[in-house]
């Protein structure tokens, strides 16, 4: 993010320290608003998306969060290739949630999450793009007195072509600012750009090259203050007493206060000096009533939901009892996913300065409307009374958007210390026990064979926790969460079922532990395609058939998903036996899915030798997510899918004793390093017509497609995750 | 009081004893690319230099080191990011969220140092570092590409 040196955020200027020669962030005047805030100031905007200075710098401001994903560059080419601007040209920055709400929403929703980042944005930023090249092109067609139609432009040239007089668009960005924006934006055919669909580089590495980039928990303000935290680590629970008298006198310490109920923070003038202070105050939590509760209990609760009678609709054609009470066999199987927590690199952290008349916040968002909203509330002020600045996020994988606990609290601790900024950074330890998790599940298949092994009737049954039902309840209907179902639908495009089955049957029965869920980056996609694809696998087995050939039997009404199977399917050769590699065998498995717009498959490459260690030599994906804007950056995003959806396949579980999560750093929950990493090659398809999110859907095939190749491998079905808990010794 | 030689200048730094390396640099120095991951040099964020070697700065005490030794942060690997390493992190896209790559930069450096001509089998053990966007693969690359022994993965 170029945001933060350019000149239009005066406010968030980086200044050379003499000390060290190197770079520390002083933020003197963090209350200075940006030229979005500003409106038409020096440099005025040509609308929302662009602001061209007289040097021909574009500035494409960016709604959505960038946070590893992407997402920046990807959509500063859809509004630069409309523009017909000069690429070398452009920088970007984030318009503020307080300024979005202060224009009614003129840069629309700036929630970055479920891969919507340019899948629900492309249209007005690319019209956006549009609307600014035409009304550049007037302004310069008005100075020299001639039609618009007579003007041509590329790469912020605009160009009369009869006179052979040109212009660039810093020289008439002030009157183009001026015009009346166009009614009618037509769009470019994309089988034309120039820009996009181009693998251009990201726009914002250099400063994470050298340590110059300013994430949430690098910001400093005059006169701030640090805070750290502790909440009962039982969910629902209280502070009991406390005793914060040793750490009181402990040195920087400034204050030990509560936190609503449920947390104890220390405020002092470094974090080193508050988490220590923090250590030294005797808390006796109340932990109410799930003191008790375990992941084992749990787990219980869920069994009995796999037979429950009652149970949500998810997908249902035919009659799936009857069909598997007639069939000719029966298979049946019980899988389970674990909690996990999104494990950002970086840990939660906010910044807040709170007056009786305003409330500033700084914090890395995937959300930032939605941190407006939860810092108004917090502070006891109207959301126009309230600003938050969005800095970049060390990862975000869904924990830091729908749900914003860390911005509740560093508001609430800055209002007990008014005029004064305070950063709350949470430990790793904080960060691993307060997470918002991955839901928990169960799912019990049941699939009936005809005599031929044709598949003829399948029931899946889930069992366990509802994500909207703990954080977005009011769009649960009739007790029934449909985000639950992702990947398993009938219709809808964005996370249909692949197969076509004659007699189906999904359902939920929603049973929900007291341990918080969260949107975890694959959300429900990734437990329901190691369900359906690892049980394929097994029908395909029972039935004496190929995986892939059983698969195809049944996807004729589901081309695109066949066709990101067949991709990976050829690129490896499926059929074929693989190499050994250093004298092992290799064995191949396959999963495919559709979630979030796009579809995915793999296939992966496995070896297990004698000891049942597991090697993933090679993991071939294919995606197809109709328009590709960056290619390189899709193919950055599947790898990085697999290392998702491999530490959670191999090692990442969080589990529950005493009513508290277990798991507390990287030592016991760990996640896939680079000694694990497999290779990884991309296949990406461009079937076009529609834009699909690529930021998630592939986690969702790794561990189902490494499930499989160790079935192959070993005869062994692991039906229960992670997989560190499995013998993988042959039989 | 301490005397630490940081990124080249020795510097007085006045803290409680067990304050660890990574906070020194971050809150006394103001030198905030070392990152904060883990606290339990389980994740490398927080990797730099000492006497060339990659050291992780959370879990070592300030009090540990002296002025002879030279420590090295991610702003003093080089004036204008023109280590190997940068820039072959610059030419090939390496970071993703990028939180990590100051710890990924200061590791692979301090390797390359080591073993400048590493195989991939090495890389892939002294590359303990945590990325969880996931750019080991690219991490593997830039390695190999800024020791000019092509690139793979």
């Amino acid at each position: 993010m170029n945001a933060i040196t350019h000149p239009s955020r005066r406010g968030l200027l980086a200044t050379v320290s003499s000390a060290l020669g190197a770079f520390t962030f002083g933020f003197h005047a963090p209350l200075v608003k940006s030229a979005a805030a500003q409106g038409r100031n020096a440099v005025p905007e040509i609308n929302v998306w662009v602001v061209v200075q007289p040097d021909d710098t574009v500035v494409i401001r960016i709604a959505r969060s960038e946070m590893g994903q992407g997402t920046l560059t990807g959509l500063a080419q859809l509004v630069a290739e409309e523009l017909e601007c000069d690429w070398s040209k452009v920088t970007t920055e984030y318009p503020t949630p307080g300024q979005n709400l202060a224009r009614n929403r003129a840069w629309g929703n700036m929630s970055t999450g479920g891969s919507r980042g340019i899948r629900d944005s492309h249209d007005y930023v690319r019209k956006g793009g549009a609307a600014a090249r035409m009304m550049l092109v007037q302004a310069a067609a008005n100075g020299w007195g001639v039609p618009m139609g007579e003007c041509s432009v590329a790469n912020s040239i605009i160009t009369h072509g009869p006179s052979g007089r040109s212009t660039s668009f810093g020289k008439v960005a002030e009157a183009a600012s001026r015009l009346t924006p166009p009614k009618d934006v037509l769009l470019k055919d994309p089988r034309n750009w120039k820009i996009a669909g181009k693998s251009m580089a990201r726009l914002d590495t250099a400063p994470k090259l050298n340590g110059s980039q300013v994430y949430g928990m690098d910001l400093r303000l005059p006169g701030m203050l640090n805070a750290a935290i502790r909440a009962c680590p039982v969910f629902g629970g209280k502070i009991g007493a406390m005793d914060s008298k040793a750490a009181e006198a402990m040195p920087g310490v400034k204050h030990v206060l509560r936190v609503g109920d449920n947390a104890v923070v220390v405020v002092a003038d470094t974090w080193w000096r508050a988490k220590t202070a923090l250590d030294a105050v005797k808390i006796t939590w109340d932990e109410g009533q799930h003191a008790s509760a375990s992941s084992a209990a749990f787990a219980e609760v869920m069994k009995a939901g796999l037979d429950a009678p009652e149970a949500a609709l998810g997908n249902r054609n035919g009659d799936a009892r009857g069909a598997l009470a007639r069939a000719t066999r029966r298979i049946e199987a019980v899988y389970g996913y674990p909690h996990q927590n999104h494990a950002c690199m970086e840990v939660m952290n906010a910044t807040a300065l709170w007056t009786p008349e305003r409330c500033e916040v700084w914090t890395p968002t995937q959300n930032g409307e939605a941190a407006l909203a939860a810092t108004a509330e917090a502070a006891g002020l109207p959301p126009a009374r309230c600003e938050v600045h969005k800095l970049h996020l060390g990862g975000g994988f869904g924990r830091r958007g729908a749900v914003h606990d860390w911005v509740r609290q560093a508001v609430a601790i800055a209002k007990q210390i008014p005029g004064t900024p305070i950063k709350l950074i949470w430990s790793r330890e904080e960060d691993m026990l307060h997470g918002r998790f991955h839901p928990v599940t169960m799912c019990k298949l049941q699939g009936g064979l005809d005599a031929e092994g044709n598949l003829v009737g399948l029931h899946m049954r889930i069992a366990g926790q509802s994500i909207l039902a703990g954080i977005f309840p009011q769009n649960i209907r009739d007790g029934r969460d449909p985000v639950v179902f992702q990947g398993l639908n009938a219709r809808g495009g964005e996370a249909d079922i692949g197969y076509t089955i004659p007699h189906l049957l999904i359902d939920h029965a929603m049973r929900n532990p007291h341990v918080p869920p969260g949107f975890w980056r694959g959300v429900n996609l990734n437990q329901n395609a190691i369900y359906l694809e690892c049980f394929m696998d097994e029908l395909a087995h029972a039935a004496g058939k190929d995986p892939l050939a059983f698969r195809r039997a049944l996807m004729g009404n589901h081309p695109r998903h066949l066709a990101v199977l067949n991709a990976v399917a050829e690129r490896v050769g499926w059929g074929s036996t693989a190499a050994p590699v250093n004298g092992q065998p290799v064995f191949r498995g396959l999963a495919q899915t559709h979630g979030f717009g796009s579809y995915v498959a793999a296939c992966a490459e496995v070896s297990v030798n004698d000891k049942g260690e597991l090697k993933i030599h090679r993991i071939v994906a294919a995606t197809d997510c109709g328009h590709a804007v960056n290619p390189q950056q899709i193919e950055m995003q599947v790898e990085g899918s697999f290392v998702y959806g491999l530490s959670a396949a191999l090692h990442s579980e969080c589990t529950v004793k005493n009513g508290r999560i277990e798991q507390e750093n990287f030592d016991t929950y760990q996640v896939l390093r680079m000694d694990e990493m497999p290779k990884v090659e991309t296949i990406i398809l461009q079937s076009g017509g529609f834009w699909g999110g690529v930021g998630e859907p592939t986690i969702a095939v790794a561990a189902p497609a490494v499930l499989n190749a160790i079935f192959a491998a070993t005869g062994k079905r692991v039906r229960e995750l992670p997989l560190k808990h499995a013998d993988l010794r042959r039989a | 009081m301490t005397k630490l030689n940081v990124n080249g200048r020795v510097v007085d730094i006045a803290v409680e004893a067990d304050t660890p390396l990574l906070w020194v640099l971050r809150e006394q120095l103001g030198l905030t690319g070392t990152k904060y991951g883990c606290g339990v040099a389980q994740c490398g964020a927080c990797t730099v230099h000492v006497d060339g070697a990659a050291m992780r700065a959370c879990a070592m005490p300030v009090s540990a080191f002296n002025e002879a030794q030279k420590i090295v942060t991610i702003e003093g690997l080089s004036p204008d990011s023109s280590h190997p390493i940068q820039q072959a992190w610059l030419a090939l896209d390496v970071p993703q969220c990028g939180f990590c790559q100051p710890g990924m930069i200061m590791a692979a450096s301090a390797l390359l140092a080591a073993n400048p001509k590493p195989t991939e089998a090495q890389i892939r053990e002294e590359m303990t570092n945590i990325c969880r966007c996931g750019t080991y693969n690219r991490v593997l690359a830039g390695i190999q590409r800024a020791a000019g022994i092509g690139t793979s993965g």
